[in-house]
């Protein structure tokens, strides 16, 4: 499929839009936990490393094929997210995100002292199982889970909690447990994308998944609108392709990127897509005589 | 129905409740009135589950609550209009009614719970595809109160209702709580406005420094001289 396209795309663009999908799939983990859960994490790059080691050494050490591995290096970042969450998601706002902050800066340190992960040196030798097509079939059943999730009756118990967290426990809605599972649902997509991503770079070291990356999966989501899924999609690639475009400029690229950024913050506070709901808007207009409860209330 | 006994409850070194003891009967409005930081809020906080105390016991239907996390509690059939309506802003007024609602299953049955708290409050049948942060401070606490209302409790704690509301509305929010109470629903309410508390309760209780220093009747206690000096600003 991806020898098909490269008759029409050059390798340069198909790496990068593999890498915008890798992208989008890890952001829309995080904007499930913290847009649409409301709970802060910078440390997504964690979960995401996780997923890229656990699924690297799979395939590299023990041989197994490419899919399995996938999706065993998914599970073992959200089996991680989930134990990690015990203790970690009582906390709240600044301090939820420190706590995972510390977290972040852990995982690196215990990949860069294990043999098994090639340590300081990283890991070699990945076989490139990664492709576009693939990607694009992922980061699909990401956005279809995702947009499920959101709207039924799960989804709209977690944005009772980010709304109002008392006000969601009284309604009778066990918090806790709540977001220990929708930061296992966020971390398994982070794993998910960190094993696209170990085949499609072939090479994984520590410092690649350090706090600067976990800032800039927060920033894809910020900048996209938080809790809004088109903005993540939106912000992601936005953000990821415009380095590649501001090359023209060289060395000034960096800095019109931050500008961009600034920019955004004081006009679009809440991101690009932020505060639309576009399915919600039509759904309003529709029902504007008629009493309607979301359809899978129960 | 519920019955306090000897409730101690203090936030680290800070004493709120020094062993209080009340009790609400089936049917029954019950006013908690007192002042600011006479520990009413952490009453109901406490009878709600999101603090739990460090001893005494809170028996509802003859069983210990007071060891329940908070969404038990509704389970059992009590639910609270917290303290500065607590409205879930980004969502509309439905669903924040929805909301309400979650521990029911039927869908018809949500759908009637819904019908009946649009007769109560029409003005949230008018705007029940608004934002709920964008409503008025008076529609907040209806909603507040429709929300409540929508795990179909048998208990209703309110925490402050009038809090913030102009005169009008104030009334009108005591009203309310009224006729909810006449179709059945006991009625858990805490106060500073006490004159409007003691117009629609049966039993109150004085609360002072985290202890209870008077009760009984409404009737009494709003004509008690003391009271009155203190609360009711004659």
């Amino acid at each position: 499929m991806d020898s098909l396209l490269t008759n029409y795309i050059s390798p340069y663009y198909i790496k990068i839009f593999t890498l915008v999908g890798i992208y989008i799939i890890i952001a829309l983990g995080l904007n499930f936990i913290s847009g649409v859960t409301g709970q802060l994490s910078f440390g997504h790059a964690a979960f995401v490393s996780i997923g890229a080691y656990t699924a690297a050494i799979l395939t590299t050490r023990l041989q197994l094929p490419f899919l399995p591995s996938l999706l065993v290096g998914g599970l073992l970042a959200a089996v991680v997210g989930i134990l990690l969450g015990f203790p970690i998601l009582r906390l709240t706002g600044d301090y939820l995100g420190i706590a995972t902050l510390g977290f972040g800066e852990i995982v690196i340190v215990v990949f860069q002292n294990m043999d098994i992960t090639g340590g300081t040196i990283g890991l070699s030798g990945i076989a490139k199982n990664t492709s576009l097509s693939l990607v694009v079939l992922v980061v699909i059943f990401t956005i279809w889970s995702m947009y499920r999730l959101e709207n039924s009756r799960f989804g709209r118990a977690l944005m009772a909690i980010r709304e109002d967290e008392i006000a969601a426990n009284v309604m009778g809605i066990n918090i806790t447990a709540y977001k220990i599972q929708a930061f296992g649902i966020g971390t398994f997509f982070a794993g998910i994308g960190g094993g696209l991503y170990a085949h499609m770079i072939q090479y994984l070291n520590p410092t690649d998944f350090g706090f600067s990356r976990s800032f800039e999966y927060l920033t894809f989501v910020v900048l996209g609108g938080l809790g809004s899924i088109p903005g993540t999609i939106l912000g992601t690639t936005v953000l990821t392709l415009a380095p590649e475009f501001l090359r023209f400029v060289a060395e000034y690229r960096m800095m019109i990127y931050g500008a961009l950024m600034v920019i955004m913050m004081i006009f679009r506070p809440r991101g690009l897509l932020g505060g639309v709901n576009l399915s919600k808007k039509i759904r309003a207009l529709k029902n504007k005589k008629k009493t309607t409860i979301p359809s899978d209330a129960r | 129905m519920l019955c306090v006994e000897n409730l101690h409850y203090s936030y680290g070194t800070i004493n709120a409740l020094s062993g209080i003891s009340f009790q609400v009967n089936e049917g029954e409005i019950v006013a908690l009135i007192g002042a600011n930081g006479a520990g009413k809020s952490t009453t109901l906080l406490n009878i709600s589950g999101l603090l739990h105390p460090q001893s005494g016991l809170i028996k509802y239907q003859g069983v210990d609550i007071s060891k329940l996390p908070p969404h038990k509690v509704v389970e059992a059939g009590i639910s609270l209009v917290p303290e500065g309506r607590r409205v879930f802003s980004r969502m509309t007024v439905l669903e924040n009614l929805v909301m309400g609602a979650y521990l029911k299953k039927s869908r018809v049955e949500i759908k009637e719970s819904i019908e009946r708290v649009f007769d109560r409050f029409t003005r949230l049948k008018e705007r029940r595809n608004q934002l709920a942060g964008t409503l008025s401070g008076g529609e907040q606490q209806m909603l507040a109160i429709g929300r409540a209302l929508m795990s179909k409790p048998k208990l209703l704690l309110m925490d402050e209702p009038s809090m913030g509301l102009a005169p009008m509305l104030v009334q009108e929010i005591f009203s309310i709580a009224k006729e909810i109470n006449q179709s059945g629903t006991t009625i858990l309410l805490v106060e500073q406005n006490a004159y409007m508390a003691l117009s629609i309760a049966q039993h109150a209780y004085v609360l002072e420094t985290g202890a209870i220093v008077l009760q009984g009747t409404a009737e009494e206690i709003a004509n008690n001289p003391e009271v009155k000096k203190a609360y009711l600003g004659e």
